[in-house]
């Protein structure tokens, strides 16, 4: 198996919004899914995922509400809200933007100064 | 929208906390199961899953604080915590507490006190529709001297034809009446208006109506509108009073309103207010006796207003005959000019700037509070140091420790607050009802909410005023190194001491100031009193009796009804002189002119002089000394001969001696016949005890063809009774009986003591020295306490260093000596920074001031010598402590 990777810092929020702009998703759901979308190769402190989520809720960009979970469990589940939205598609245009950039100096060659 | 659901999440996150946690302890569960179950299904036994579901997860307790703060919570929930834990602290000590509350409170609740009374009496707006629009219409007489004149009838009908800057203008003017067929005869005040004077106020009545035109109109019935206080006492706030008939001064008036409870014209109270009838066609230059009253248009300013009535005088002056016996050039050469003020300012006077100057007073007082408690404070943060450091030994940042401390002041200081509040209410009670008579809008002085947000905002800006040299000097980035020390670094002592030592000289300086100002105040008032005011205020009582046309229609029987009184009470036992006068020393009262037949007047009309009416035998009972010649006698009153006394200064300005005064003859206007100099009286300081006497004529209460009457009789004049039962209720039932025996229709009025009187033209002083002597007395005492805690602590600091002098030798006179020299540094420097002070400061004063300049040396030596005995003492009982250091006690702690 890969090593997994540290997820850079700020990028967990950005990665959850993706998560929940799946479809609303409890706390471990996010977890999950975020693991099977990046195929286990990042390493996600557990207990990190819930400042985030606070904070974003906070924010206003995810809401809440209790629901029951696949197997009948009470959950609380976090759903995107409109301004989440535009937000993670001005973080998303950001990320590609930068990685662009980072990607383009990384891959200069000596000839191409 | 974001920052809607912030707040609401913040909100609910406060509000309603334990739902927040237990959702939060639900949903952190529900993750650590479902991991669980997923491990178990991967084939971990239940156990061991459970146990690596928890480790992977992290602290629960981290995760759940960070929760919290990324909710907002966080912040609130410390600031609970520091709250509840300064709270905790203060109430742990309770004689630290106790003291810096009551100190703080008596200080912030006299600054409330004092800012009630400016609340009320400088800055509320009169409690009239747009009172930034009413202005006062007096004016001045240059060319007479006189710089405070009333407007006059035709000048208000030019105001009112002419003006182009008022809504509108109106006259006013207060008299007495006598009410009868009331179960006693009665003299009450009354308020005479135009019709304009109420609408211009915009007080509705709250029964009936105002004037109209037809109730001023000359000749018709004769209307009255009541006050409240007045339909409530003799009515019985009877609603049909409306229409009714009241009869005073033998006039028969029909009740047509009632005005509101809460309406006082000028902070006067009126039983009645009565309209005005002038006559258009028969009014005449002169009659300058009316204040008058105005609405500016929107936007009009004041001045405009001036340049307005500026452009109208001379037209009024060619619009109307003069007055008998007097020109129009006349008129000219008093060179009238307007003096508009604002409604508000006309009736404050120059009471603001004794106002401003006792806030400021107090203010210092809660200054020198202030750095006791901060002394206070200093050695308390001293004592934990250790904590302290401890707290940041744990991780607590500068902003927390300072947070700490400061919460803890400020929630001093809103104790403080709330005592200094309670202080004030009961100080601003006593203060109403001591009433000193030259405060303004007196019945307006209340605890306001503006009061409370003052008080409010005094007590945690000191809070955090004195908070802020503890946390300065303790919750600096260096307190980690106090660790190590373990609160015996000497070396941080020191500073901290040099910290107290400032603000000690601070509190000597600025108490040094106060006392200064009381002292100076105090020399005022002694110079006041050793002032001759002309009239001997002790043991008399006057009153006055007004004898309407109903009671004696015939001039003659005037008088002989006044000689009659005087002589009933003269008989009562004990009186020893009686006399009657239209003016009461030291109350303002007419002014006309005087014209000496040997002198010239071509060039213009001579200045103003004060009018009395006396009756034979008042300089006696007055305490007036007849300087040359004689004084009137019943016969000259009675023969309405051409007699006068004039004062003696006005002697001396004529005729530069009182004795070449007599035989010289003088007259009030150019038609009246001339009217002999018989008597010189000694000057009279009826302007005020402060002010130069003014220049005064006397005349008999009878006379013929004087300021335009032809017979002139003085009808309501005030009985001077001397005796050394002044003032007794047994003294006034005897009079009031002898009044009542010659008619039983005569009500007294104004009854007062001469002292009471003089006391007043005081009030102003004594009222200033009063607050300014307890300002300088809490000044003293807080300092004092703030030397001896600063020098004790010093000594009990040392005691160690004293006790191996002691050891090794040292005189118990030198321990004494190095004590008090460390005081004596402290004071010396205070002194200093106090006399630059007070030299500065004092001439803030000297407009209060009498008799004595602001920088009065003899007044500085003394406050200085008193500040300076009272320091030592207050050193002297540490330096005797420290003597008493028992070198084996002190050791052993080595």
């Amino acid at each position: 198996m890969q090593k997994q990777l540290d997820l850079l810092q700020g990028t967990l929020d950005m990665l959850i919004l993706k998560a929940v702009s799946l479809g609303p998703l409890h706390g471990y759901g996010i977890l999950l899914r975020i693991q099977q979308v990046s195929k286990e190769r990042l390493e996600i402190q557990q207990g990190s995922l819930y400042p985030a989520l606070y904070r974003l809720e906070h924010q206003g960009w995810i809401a809440s509400e209790w629901g029951a979970s696949e197997n009948n469990r009470k959950a609380k589940f976090y759903r995107l809200t409109a301004a989440g939205k535009r937000r993670l598609q001005a973080e998303t245009d950001n990320w590609n933007r930068m990685a662009d950039v980072i990607a383009g100096i990384l891959g200069t060659r000596p000839e191409e100064v | 929208m974001t920052i809607f659901s912030r707040f609401r999440s913040w909100l609910q996150a406060t509000l309603r906390r334990s739902r927040m946690e237990s959702d939060m302890r639900d949903e952190l569960h529900f993750h650590i199961e479902a991991y669980a179950e997923d491990l178990v299904r991967s084939g971990v036994p239940h156990q061991e899953a459970i146990r690596r579901a928890k480790l992977e997860f992290g602290a629960a307790e981290r995760v759940k604080e960070e929760c919290r703060e990324a909710r907002g919570v966080h912040f609130i929930e410390t600031l609970f915590r520091d709250i509840r834990y300064g709270l905790r602290a203060l109430r742990k000590s309770p004689g630290f507490t106790a003291i810096a509350v009551l100190t703080l409170g008596v200080g912030i609740g006299a600054n409330s006190a004092i800012f009630s009374v400016i609340n009320g009496v400088l800055l509320k707006p009169l409690p009239y529709l747009h009172p930034e629009e009413l202005i006062d219409l007096h004016l001045t007489a240059p060319g007479v001297n006189f710089p405070d004149a009333d407007p006059a009838p035709f000048l208000y009908f030019t105001y009112r034809e002419q003006g182009r800057s008022f809504q509108s203008v109106g006259l006013y003017r207060w008299n007495t009446q006598s009410v009868t067929g009331l179960d006693e005869p009665e003299e009450v005040q009354c308020l005479n208006v135009t019709t304009e004077v109420l609408p211009i106020l915009g007080v509705q009545p709250t029964l009936g109506r105002w004037f109209s035109e037809n109730d001023a109109a000359p000749g018709s019935p004769q209307t009255a509108v009541l006050t409240y206080g007045w339909w409530q006492t003799h009515f019985g706030a009877d609603r049909s009073v409306i229409g009714r008939q009241i009869i005073y001064n033998g006039i028969s008036r029909q009740i047509i309103g009632v005005m509101p409870a809460n309406f006082s014209f000028l902070d006067r109270d009126a039983a009645f207010i009565l309209p005005l009838q002038f006559d258009r066609s028969k009014e005449f230059l002169g009659g300058f006796d009316y204040p008058g009253i105005a609405r500016l248009k929107p936007g009009v300013t004041i001045e405009q207003a001036s340049a307005d009535i500026a452009r109208m005088i001379p037209v009024a002056l060619h619009s109307f005959p003069p007055q008998p016996g007097l020109t129009v050039k006349e008129f000219e050469d008093v060179r009238l000019a307007p003096k508009s003020r604002y409604l508000n300012q006309m009736l404050i006077g120059d009471v603001g700037k004794t106002l401003w100057v006792l806030m400021g007073t107090i203010g210092i007082v809660l200054l020198i509070a202030c750095a006791n408690v901060a002394n206070l404070l200093l050695v308390r943060a001293e004592g934990r140091q250790h904590e302290l450091a401890i707290r940041v030994a744990l991780g607590a940042s500068w902003f927390d420790i300072a947070r700490a401390l400061l919460i803890e002041s400020v929630a001093l200081g809103l104790l403080a607050g709330a005592l200094g509040l309670a202080f004030a209410y009961g100080a601003v009670r006593v203060l109403v009802s001591i009433a000193p008579s030259h405060l303004p809008r007196l019945h307006e002085i209340s605890i306001d909410p503006a009061v409370i947000l003052f008080t409010l905002g005094a007590a945690l800006l000191t809070g955090i005023l004195f908070g802020m040299i503890p946390v300065i000097k303790y919750a600096g980035p260096r307190i980690q190194h106090q660790l190590r020390g373990g609160g015996r670094a000497a070396s941080q002592s020191r500073e901290q001491h040099r910290t107290r030592s400032v603000l000690v000289v601070a509190q000597v300086a600025l108490a040094l100031v106060l006392l200064i100002g009381a002292g100076l105040m105090i020399r005022t008032f002694q110079a006041l009193r050793k002032v001759d005011p002309g009239f001997d205020p002790r043991d008399v009582l006057t009153l006055r009796i007004a004898i309407p046309e109903s009671q004696a229609k015939d001039p003659t029987a005037v008088i002989r009804l006044e000689q009659g009184i005087v002589e009933k009470i003269r008989a009562i036992p004990g009186v020893t002189f009686t006399g009657l006068t239209t003016v009461i020393p030291t109350e303002r009262a007419g002014h006309d002119l005087i014209y000496a037949r040997d002198k010239s007047y071509e060039r213009g009309v001579p200045p103003l002089r004060l009018f009395k009416s006396v009756s034979p035998g008042l300089l006696a009972a007055v305490g007036n000394r007849l300087i040359a010649g004689r004084e009137f006698t019943w016969t000259d009153t009675y023969e309405r001969r051409p007699v006068a006394m004039v004062s003696e200064n006005l002697a001396r300005e004529l005729w530069q001696d009182p004795q070449r005064a007599l035989g010289k003859q003088i007259r009030e206007d150019l038609q009246g016949p001339w009217r002999e100099v018989i008597g010189v009286v000694n000057d009279v300081r009826d302007d005020g005890v402060q002010e130069k006497a003014p220049t005064a004529a006397y005349f008999p209460l009878l006379m013929n063809d004087f300021e335009g009457d032809a017979v002139a009789v003085k009808r309501s004049v005030s009985y001077i009774v001397r005796s050394k039962r002044a003032g007794s209720q047994t003294l006034l039932a005897a009079v009031r009986q002898a009044v009542w025996s010659m008619n039983p229709n005569l009500p007294l009025a104004n009854v007062r003591t001469l002292q009471e009187i003089y006391d007043k033209s005081l009030a102003r002083t004594s009222f200033t020295l009063v607050m300014l002597a307890i300002a300088g007395a809490m000044a003293l005492l807080i300092g004092l306490v703030g030397i001896y805690g600063v020098i004790s602590y010093a000594v009990s600091q040392r005691q160690r260093e004293i006790g191996t002098r002691i050891a090794v030798g040292a005189q118990r006179s030198d321990v004494m000596k190095l004590v008090l020299n460390e005081g004596m540094t402290l004071l010396l420097i205070g002194l200093g920074v106090g006399v630059a002070g007070s030299l500065a400061s004092t001439r803030f004063l000297s407009s209060l001031l009498f008799g004595v300049t602001a920088t009065d040396p003899v007044t500085f030596a003394a406050v200085i010598l008193l500040l300076a005995l009272v320091a030592l003492a207050a050193c002297y009982l540490p330096a005797r402590q420290a003597v008493r250091v028992d070198p084996m006690v002190a050791l052993r702690y080595e």
